[in-house]
């Protein structure tokens, strides 16, 4: 500890897996985003990862109350905010918020979209599996071409409301924190703003690795109008996010309050290689900057690839710094702002680096588990036809 | 079961005063204390204190406080000339164990008392997502511990930092004003002990408290007054840099 | 516009949502604690609970009770105003059970100090000393006494 703290403030009350949690639902955000980009705009060039899309942020948003579990004092207890919510508490209506979320809008959309596959599987497997997609089917093996239509129709509703849905995910996670008064650090009405275009890029980056990947492991073609189109979105959306968090800072700055000295000295001190090292140069410069390039200069097929690959490895550890940096950050100095006191993340515990690696490992075990049951890809020959702008 | 007359007659004022001690809010643990006609508050008149700590350790005592965690706390601050928003604070062991002596070095020394505010709009309730703190009809904010998950939401909603995580409940935890002992008619453990009057308990619907007199006739403060908690925790005196 | 047998399957989804919602809503109405929202936005029972914490400080009229002497000679000098247990600790135990419970002398090197040791931010006009230099390391008792400690009001030993 440095300087001085009230003495409860020494210590950190929320841990490197609240920095996870809004991570994880942000992915799940900016995936769902990129995935009702598709649907809802008719962007078609991004068709291919449509359903790789909603797979992933369904492996994501189940994973997502694990770190909040693991870190509540009395986890037996968490129905409670089901049953007794506090209606001026943004945690427990966003209680309800993820709910709604995953089923009424990505259950449901995931459901309708798979629904011809699930009949025609329920009809072919045998044994457990069968089981599993005739339970899916819930009973009901109608895969007429009128029935599909209205269920297209449904699921452009759904994902229709499905767009403001994520936005409310994770607008009020930044909400949760925005709207404390105490901290000075995570007060401002911005914050939901920039949770939620910080999330998207996150989300839009993961579907354009995991789509690389996918590509890579099923040795198959990537098809380079969809990464393309992307890559351009993620640097559309990146140019705003990082608008935003500059006028964040140029606004602090400026305005230079009664927190100012304390947090720009904590920026500089506890947060130099988190937040301008990682978070601000690595995360959001470098990958700005490549892919601005790859936007005004015309680079060959083997390069795009690799500049893509880069950009949104970058971009991941720089949005995961800034739910770092927000989070950690938040409770680095003391709200007297005449001290500061330091994070060690501790290694086994409950609330520890394992844990933390172990809960960003889950999502994509899950995720493959997934893609077993729901394959987001049609046979072969029938990608060489997507490729060729079919179906 | 079949009532007579006779025996409705003789129900009837037991279940008037029983409904009537629910309407008014009745703890039933304290059975001649009425909710509502209680409104707590507390002076703490800095022209007294002598951060002594006596009142640290006595609220430690009655409140089973874990150790190294602080329901009440006192500040020592020193301010050299017009620095007033560069001030050098110390709370070693929170004042548990007094202050070590220390000698004239300029400027403007004095001692601060800190605790819960029982705010009346209190950020901490607000945000609470279950109901598991909350500010009672007598307006002291309490935490319900066997309600409590332990998402620790309120103690990073609290401006004043009096909140603190319990490392054996598991729940969050602060002062409960002594609820326990000013619903018998006995101040609270910190006031009990205070050796100077610098803390005094205040019940602001009692029209014959002294801290109408006190407030009438003296200058006091809240804590960031700016973040319109409903503090009702008043300071004689407070200088201006106390953050 | 389609006809039933094409939105069976959207009815039958809509089936399994109620179905959870009616299965949430019989189980709230069991689990959640009765006396919740009795008083406000929180369990009732709760503030029975927080009020029947035991005691640890008896308050100064239970000591005044069965110590009228002590009351009336410290009611004669300058620590009129303070409290029994301000210095003898707590001692609700004591009071409940003054046969059983001895209540333990404090140790005076430590407890006189606390209050009047020098500090330049303890306020003007309170009497502080410098220990050394005002007893040579007497204990404070050698000369005060402690219930009423100014010489004026006789409290000299």
């Amino acid at each position: 500890m440095e300087g001085f703290m009230y003495p409860n403030e020494v210590e950190l009350q929320w841990s490197i897996l609240i920095v996870l949690y809004p991570y994880l639902t942000g992915l799940v955000a900016g995936a769902f985003i990129l995935a009702s980009l598709e649907r809802v705009f008719r962007v078609e060039e991004v068709k291919p990862t449509y359903r790789l899309a909603l797979l992933t942020a369904l492996a994501f948003l189940i994973v997502a109350p694990l770190p909040l579990q693991l870190h509540l004092g009395h986890p037996e207890r968490s129905l409670e905010m089901y049953l007794t919510p506090h209606r001026s508490s943004a945690m427990a209506m966003f209680g309800f918020v993820y709910l709604w979320y995953l089923m009424a809008v990505l259950v449901v959309e995931i459901w309708l979209d798979y629904r011809r596959d699930i009949v025609r599987l329920a009809e072919s497997s045998r044994g457990v599996k069968g089981l599993l997609y005739r339970a899916l089917t819930l009973g009901s093996h109608n895969i007429s071409p009128a029935a599909l239509r209205i269920d297209d129709r449904v699921g452009w509703i759904i994902t229709l409301i499905g767009i403001p849905s994520a936005f409310l995910l994770h607008g009020y996670v930044g909400f949760i924190f925005g709207s404390v008064k105490a901290n000075p650090w995570w007060s401002t009405p911005l914050m939901p703003v920039v949770f939620l275009f910080s999330a998207m890029v996150s989300g839009i980056a993961l579907v354009l690795l995991m789509y690389m990947l996918t590509c890579a492991m099923r040795r198959v073609a990537i098809d380079m109008r969809c990464l393309d189109t992307i890559a351009k979105y993620l640097f559309y959306t990146f140019v705003i996010d990082f608008a935003l968090e500059m006028l964040d800072l140029i606004h602090r700055i400026y305005e230079s309050d009664e927190s100012f000295r304390s947090l720009d000295f904590m920026v500089h001190t506890r947060l130099f290689y988190s937040q301008i090292l990682i978070q601000i140069i690595l995360g959001t410069l470098a990958p700005l900057a490549i892919l601005s390039f790859t936007q005004v200069i015309n680079f060959s097929v083997a390069a795009r690839r690799r500049i893509y690959a880069i950009a949104g490895v970058l971009t991941l550890v720089g949005i995961f710094a800034m739910r770092w940096n927000v989070v950690i950050g938040g409770q680095l100095f003391s709200k007297s702002f005449l001290g500061y006191t330091t994070y060690k993340v501790a290694f086994v515990t409950r609330e520890g680096l394992l844990s933390a690696v172990a809960l960003m490992i889950l999502p994509f075990a899950i995720l493959y588990v997934l893609i077993k049951i729901l394959p987001p890809w049609q046979e072969e020959h029938r990608v060489v036809a997507e490729v060729h702008g079919d179906d | 079961m079949i009532l007579n007359r006779r025996q409705i007659l003789l129900l009837l004022p037991a279940a008037a005063v029983a409904w009537d001690s629910v309407l008014a809010g009745n703890p039933e643990g304290s059975p001649n204390y009425k909710m509502s006609e209680h409104w707590w508050g507390m002076l703490i008149d800095i022209t007294k204190c002598i951060g002594c700590g006596n009142c640290v350790r006595a609220c430690a005592m009655e409140n089973d406080v874990p150790e190294g965690y602080f329901r009440t706390w006192v500040e020592r601050y020193h301010v050299s000339d017009w620095h007033i928003e560069n001030p050098e604070v110390d709370s070693p062991k929170g004042g548990m164990d007094g202050f070590p002596p220390a000698k004239a070095e300029g400027g403007k020394n004095f001692f601060v008392p800190k605790m819960c505010n029982h705010c009346v709009d209190s950020p901490c309730s607000q945000v609470c997502p279950v109901g598991a703190t909350f500010r009672t009809p007598d307006g002291v904010v309490l935490v319900d511990y066997d309600y409590c998950l332990g998402c620790r939401y309120c103690i990073q909603a609290c401006p004043y930092g009096c909140r603190f995580f319990h490392p054996k409940k598991h729940t969050a935890d602060k002062c409960t004003l002594c609820y326990h002992r000013i619903t018998k008619g006995l101040t609270t453990a910190c006031c009990e002990a205070c050796p100077t009057g610098a803390r005094q308990l205040a019940d602001l619907k009692n029209p014959s408290d002294p801290i109408h007199a006190f407030l009438k006739t003296h200058a006091v403060q809240v804590l960031k007054p700016h973040l319109a908690t409903g503090s009702k925790l008043f300071y004689n005196s407070l200088d201006g840099s106390v953050r | 516009m389609g006809e039933f047998k094409d939105i069976a399957h959207l009815i039958r989804l809509a089936g399994v949502f109620l179905l959870g919602l009616i299965l949430f809503l019989v189980f709230r109405s069991v689990t959640i604690p009765k006396s919740f929202g009795r008083y406000g936005p929180f369990r009732g029972a709760a503030l029975v609970e927080l009020s029947s914490r035991p005691l640890a400080f008896a308050g100064h009229e239970a000591c005044e009770n069965c110590h009228p002497d002590v009351a009336a000679l410290k009611a004669k000098g300058v620590h009129k105003s303070i409290n029994c247990e301000s210095c003898h600790g707590p001692l609700a135990k004591h009071a409940d059970d003054p046969g059983t419970v001895k209540p333990v002398l404090p140790d005076v090197a430590q407890l006189c100090i606390r209050c009047h040791s020098e500090n330049i931010a303890k306020p003007a006009g309170f009497p502080q000393v410098n220990a050394k230099e005002h007893s040579g390391g007497q204990a404070c008792n050698t000369c005060h006494q402690p219930h009423s400690p100014g010489f004026d009001a006789g409290g000299k030993k």
